[in-house]
């Protein structure tokens, strides 16, 4: 592993008042504050946090990234944030531990067959590295998944991509919360926002446990706190809270060499850098903030993953948890202004927020300096439900939400 | 896991039931004049309360009623 820098960050007091005040030091907002600093010169940023930095999904996520979805909006910002991977380590000056080891989606039914190969053909039409593997290639690829013919679902084939991977979570939420500190950005914890300083249709700041706190721009980046803090605002969101479950094996060799994710028996496995198996699987289907699922879920997935790894029958479970993830009508993130000015948002990444942490900031930032959004999140604005373009990643997004 | 109250067969184990959403949404009285902003919130956006929520459920793998019951998403206690 790699050794941390000697420095993190300050833990300042709030000043009275910024031109931006950020609602979330989770990944998204942190990296927010980052590129504004770094991007748009806007330094007076301060990024609010009810909990510690990053302690939320960001702590609790199977951090995977990939960019193999299907529709062109998609493709393209999830595409601009593997780029930015690529170079995170460098430019931020923390090793992030980004390894592009490959990420195959199996495919089980004649339907997810016709499917992966329709995303495989989309990927490479927009410029996104995508193979198609039959059954024997998806056992040169993951030896240890099991391609027998023999079993209820057969892996009929897979899509590969192979600049996908994962990258170690608490690292990339350090990085950038280390830059930004470093640009100026005051990053306060244990504050919470209460409520929103109002003048007529218009946000100027926020109310806390800290006192008030002036805003030339509020953005909201609270994950499955949105529409909570939204309604305190009077905004209503089209997203519901659910819990998802995440667990860890006991530490064991590098067995596993790639990521695996599968639809259809819904299971995703990956190996972290100390060993661990990473495993998850979808939302458990009612409301919750409860930071914690039924166990029902993660029979389910177990199950799965042992009919496709008989490997891992004998590893231990070390650890389970869950995260409130905020999903949308259309399985994708919700990017940009609110009916309340001065007020934006930035949400609705359901289960798959951690590969976009770049690029949601990236594009959150952009909006965030100039009230506009940028070519990569105009599809993803609140006006979609009504103007009917959504943009349905069901299929892509890979776990049911 | 969710210990669910079926109104007809009692307690029963959350595996034996489906999810329906918010309850007492109703289907807009007059559809023809509804603006587009109005078909939107309809169809899109539902409450998502921290606390006491109205929600449905279905008694999938039993009698098959639906039935509403009130639920607190932060502890999961079934208020009634």
């Amino acid at each position: 592993m790699s050794e941390h820098p000697d420095r993190l960050w300050r833990n300042p007091e709030p000043r009275s008042g910024y031109d931006v005040v950020i609602v979330g030091g989770g990944g998204h907002g942190l990296a927010t504050a980052y590129y504004l600093a770094a991007n748009h010169g806007i330094r007076r940023v301060a990024v609010l946090e009810k909990g510690w930095l990053a302690g939320g999904n960001m702590a609790r996520n199977t951090t995977i990234i990939r960019s193999n979805y299907l529709w062109d909006e998609s493709a393209a910002i999830y595409e601009h944030a593997l780029k930015l991977w690529e170079g995170l380590s460098a430019e931020l000056d923390y090793d992030i531990l980004f390894s592009q080891r490959g990420v195959l989606n199996l495919a089980h039914t004649l339907q997810d067959v016709r499917e992966g190969t329709r995303r495989v053909n989309a990927n490479r039409l927009n410029g996104v590295d995508a193979q198609w593997l039959d059954p024997d290639e998806v056992r040169k690829f993951c030896p240890i998944v099991n391609t027998s013919p023999d079993v209820r679902y057969p892996v009929l084939g897979a899509t590969l991509q192979p600049r996908a991977g994962i990258a170690k979570h608490d690292h990339v939420a350090w990085a950038f919360a280390r830059k930004a500190d470093e640009l100026g950005v005051d990053l306060v914890q244990g504050c919470e926002v209460t409520g929103f300083l109002k003048d007529g249709n218009k946000v100027v700041g926020v109310e806390t446990n800290l006192g008030p706190i002036g805003a030339g721009r509020v953005g909201l980046a609270a994950a499955g706190h949105s529409s909570v803090l939204a309604s305190l605002a009077g905004v209503r969101l089209p997203v519901q809270s659910h819990p998802l479950q995440a667990l860890v094996s006991e530490l064991l060799e590098p067995v596993h060499p790639c990521v695996v994710m599968s639809n259809h028996v819904h299971v995703y496995v990956s190996q972290a850098h100390k060993g661990e198996l990473v495993m998850g699987a979808g939302i458990d289907p009612y409301n919750s903030y409860a930071q914690r699922g039924s166990v029902h879920v993660i029979e389910q997935q177990m199950a799965a993953a042992l009919e496709l790894f008989p490997i891992f029958a004998r590893a231990h479970v070390l650890r389970t948890w869950g995260g409130i993830v905020d999903v949308t009508p259309d399985a994708s993130p919700i990017i940009g202004p609110t009916p309340v000015d001065n007020l934006f948002v930035n949400c609705g990444w359901g289960t798959g927020g951690f590969k976009a942490t770049p690029a949601s900031g990236w594009t959150y930032a952009h909006t965030l300096a100039t009230g506009k959004a940028h070519p990569l999140n105009a599809p993803f604005a609140l006006e979609r439900f009504t103007t009917g373009a959504l943009i349905d990643e069901h299929g892509a997004a890979a776990v049911a939400h | 896991m969710l210990l669910i109250p079926c109104p007809w067969c009692g307690d029963r184990d959350e595996t034996e039931f489906h999810y329906g959403g918010q309850a007492g949404v109703p289907y807009p009285e007059r559809p023809a004049e509804l603006s587009d902003e109005d078909w939107g919130e309809y169809l899109f956006v539902r409450d998502n309360p921290k606390g006491p929520f109205a929600e449905r459920w279905s008694h999938a793998a039993g009698c098959r009623r639906w039935f509403s019951i009130v639920r607190d998403t932060a502890t999961h206690e079934i208020v009634r």
